[in-house]
């Protein structure tokens, strides 16, 4: 039966293309891989092979042609011993449009903002015994009841087993869980990203540490392209359930190299979890439900929060929900959000404006993705001002995107424009003074509720 | 009796022959109306097909035992179809079709089997090596003899990360076969402008990893090598690597129009090295299959291509809603 050759599509993007010359003729018997043509594309010039035998019964598109659409018939392909004069009666074999997906479906679109509906139930009841903990500790404690409770779980990283942790957070794990479970890598973040990521696709539950999060951008493509991708690319069939976690930000004067903070980074990408706790106890309850989680989670510490005590419940597995932002402070003149050591700043603020009357509602975000925008608008359409709190850079900050949240949700409500405090927007000098004047201060915030307030 | 005499004694039987022939075949024409169907614009994107390079897959597939794994790069087409993954849900993700193997949200570079334990479809080029020594590292720390088969390019061979790779697999004795598929260009570049070292397996021994060179047109030979690397790493002794000697016929995506060598070269290399035509040659000179024996299996593979290809056209495509699912398990999708 004589069928139609059409223009090939030779590139992602060709529409038409240039019938450039001929080098069969009519008449001509090709085999499959024989080239019929030649074509000019918006790229390159490419040969044009054949798929099936046959004869050329006729050439329907002269060579010089231009513009010749994909997918119009440029020549007719006999059969072995079929008649020349089949070619007038060609079957086609266009493609016909793709079929409309069976389901019915409703139109895809981004889900509505939630509405402002919060769980405000406190992370630990009223009586709960605590006791006082360093983050340090909390981590470790964390991570270490984890790996009790599922032998799959596994530490790797720079110094974290024999040398006990360049940050001292895993204390003692080796002695208690072997060198099976608690590896020391080569200096290697590339490889031992990548491996990591492949072991979470083989069944185990990795923790990668990274001595801090400046050093994974050697390790960036396994955190995004392998572990965050990878369900969504396989259908659903295969993730990577496992843990990224290190010291993140400035810590004190380490240079420019070692002062950046990546939430903002990490936050904007689909299929990631991204934690950045402030206190010890969410420190542990971020970091066991970080371990249980079945998705990849980058969990971000700060090096100066290590050392920083807080009351910790007492209680066996102790764990905090992704997505559920915590009110330090409750207030109804503004509210503060802040995550991590920004904290910091926003609680001492709090406490100083109130001595001066401005009654701040301090939100910590404990995760960033899931973020509670929820806790943000309810406590936004409260308040009616809002000022974040950050160490990053000011350009595509975390700031920046829960603005247009509360612009998008909470418009009507506003007094005031939003204010993103944020680190200064320059690496990070090494000089004491100018280290200072670069990071973000308690006073920035103080200076940005008095705007917010009309103060 | 044929001038030529058969490559060499064969380490396979009749049966083993007839069955790389199929799989080879099935690559070979799977690929070809790949081909057919991007230039019909059923196919978009990146599509790197696998001509030429057959024998390598096939007879590395020959010596895997269930449980082992696999892992390559973008150029998956064959990978998927040696290790028995069903040609119908290879072709419809092609297509982004609701049937394809990723429901037509990977497509071409991005698939995956669970129950074939092939890991991807990955398209960074070097990526997957890493992240093969993982998996391999996962079936040493859970105690199995499992090997995974981690298959690169001599074009990703010089990504520091394979070296990063290279070594902890020796430091940790990880169960991993390195497959260097070395089909001599990397994407346009040939392996004499951009790798100081002719032979790549050889970098190994810097890290103490054995290995060697393959003929990768002869899928006997493939297999031959494959059988020593399985032993090797399946018995605890760590990373072996494979250098394969191999060559694709078509350019490196469907818009290359591979000006960087000659039409002269592709064709003396299906002329003299084909390693489809080889076992047909093995196979009639031995008189393990005649003529038509092999014309009933191209008739067969025929079917089970154009099927593929139907299937392809007429699966639906992905409803809208599937834009929005896979972001996040709930639960973890691969359990130990």
């Amino acid at each position: 039966m004589a069928t139609e050759i059409l223009m090939p599509a030779l590139s992602p993007t060709m529409e038409e293309g240039t019938l450039a010359k001929w080098l069969v003729k009519e008449g001509d018997t090709v085999s499959s891989g024989d080239v019929m043509c030649e074509i000019e594309t918006d790229k390159a010039t490419m040969e044009f092979e054949a798929v099936d035998e046959g004869v050329i019964g006729k050439i329907l598109i002269a060579e010089g042609t231009e513009g010749v659409k994909v997918n119009t018939a440029i020549a007719v392909l006999l059969e072995e011993g079929e008649d020349a004069s089949a070619a007038d009666s060609v079957s086609s074999d266009a493609p016909a449009a793709a079929p409309a997906p069976a389901a019915p479906s409703k139109p895809a679109e981004a889900k509505a903002p939630a509405a402002p509906e919060t769980d405000t139930t406190p992370d630990w009841p009223e009586g709960t015994k605590l006791k006082k903990q360093t983050v340090r500790e909390a981590l470790r404690d964390g991570m270490a009841e984890e790996m009790r409770r599922d032998e799959n779980v596994f530490l790797m990283g720079e110094e974290v087993a024999e040398y006990q942790g360049a940050y001292k957070i895993s204390q003692g794990l080796l002695d208690e869980f072997g060198a099976k479970r608690v590896i020391d890598t080569p200096i290697t973040e590339h490889g031992f990203a990548g491996i990591g990521v492949g072991a979470a696709f083989g069944g185990l539950r990795p923790i990668v540490e990274f001595m801090t999060w400046n050093f994974a951008m050697q390790a960036i493509d396994h955190i995004l392209n392998s572990a965050a991708k990878t369900l969504y690319m396989s259908g659903g069939q295969m993730g990577a359930p496992m843990v990224f976690r290190g010291p993140n930000g400035a810590a004190a004067r380490v240079g420019a190299q070692h002062s950046q903070d990546y939430a903002a980074w990490y936050m904007q990408i689909p299929g990631l979890k991204v934690a950045m706790p402030y206190s010890a106890s969410d420190a542990k309850g971020l970091m066991k439900s970080a371990i249980r989680d079945p998705n990849p989670v980058v969990f971000l510490e700060n090096e100066i929060m290590y050392g920083k005590s807080f009351d910790v419940p007492d209680v066996e597995d102790y764990t905090v929900p992704f997505g559920k932002a915590r009110i330090w402070r409750e207030g109804s003149d503004v509210t503060i959000v802040s995550f991590g050591i920004g904290m910091t700043y926003a609680l001492e603020a709090a406490e100083k404006l109130a001595a001066e009357g401005i009654d701040a509602e301090v939100l910590d975000l404990r995760t960033l993705r899931p973020m509670d925008t929820a806790s943000i608008i309810k406590s936004v359409m409260k308040t009616n001002r809002c000022v974040t709190v950050e160490e990053g850079w000011p350009q595509g900050s975390v700031g920046n995107y829960i603005t247009s949240v509360i612009m998008q949700e909470a418009f009507d409500y506003l007094d005031a424009p939003v204010i993103n405090c944020t680190g200064k927007d320059v690496p990070m000098p090494y000089a004491a003074n100018l280290e200072k004047l670069a990071l973000l201060t308690t006073d920035d915030v103080i200076a940005a509720v008095k705007k917010v307030t009309y103060k | 009796m044929a001038a030529k005499k058969p490559t060499k004694k064969t380490n396979a039987s009749a049966d083993e022959l007839k069955a790389y022939y199929k799989t080879m075949l099935l690559i070979r024409r799977f690929e070809e109306k790949a081909g057919q169907l991007y230039g019909m614009g059923l196919i978009g994107g990146f599509c790197h097909l696998y001509i030429g390079q057959e024998a390598v897959v096939v007879g590395l597939e020959a010596t895997t035992k269930e449980g082992d794994s696999r892992i390559t790069t973008y150029r998956d087409h064959g990978h998927m179809l040696a290790c028995g993954m069903n040609p119908d849900g290879v072709m419809a993700e092609l297509t982004g079709r609701e049937g394809g193997y990723s429901r037509g949200k990977g497509g071409s570079m991005h698939m995956f089997s669970k129950e074939k334990k092939f890991y991807g479809g990955h398209g960074i080029v070097g990526a997957n090596v890493p992240l093969g020594a993982g998996v391999a590292f996962a079936d040493k720390y859970k105690g199995n003899d499992n090997v995974t088969f981690t298959y690169f390019g001599d074009g990703a061979a010089n990504q520091g990360q394979v070296y990063e790779t290279f070594n902890m697999a020796a430091l940790w004795k990880l169960p991993v076969i390195f497959v260097i598929e070395n089909n001599q260009y990397a994407m346009g570049t040939s392996q004499q402008r951009s790798t100081s070292s002719a032979e790549i397996w050889e970098r190994g021994k810097a890290f103490g990893i054995p290995g060697e060179a393959v003929d990768g047109m002869d899928v006997l030979a493939v297999k031959d090598a494959g059988e020593r690397a399985v032993k090797h790493a399946r018995s605890g002794d760590g990373p072996y690597i494979l250098e394969i000697k191999t060559y694709r016929y078509r350019g490196h995506s469907m818009s290359d129009p591979a000006k960087y060598r000659t039409r002269e070269e592709v064709q003396k290399m299906r002329d003299e090295r084909d390693p489809i035509e080889q076992v047909r040659n093995i196979l009639l000179e031995n008189k393990y299959a005649s003529e038509d024996d092999l014309k009933a299996i191209d008739k067969e593979i025929k079917k089970i291509v154009n099927d593929s290809a139907e299937f392809a056209k007429t699966s639906p495509e992905p409803a809208p809603e599937e834009l929005w699912t896979d972001i996040y398990a709930t639960e973890v999708p691969q359990e130990a």
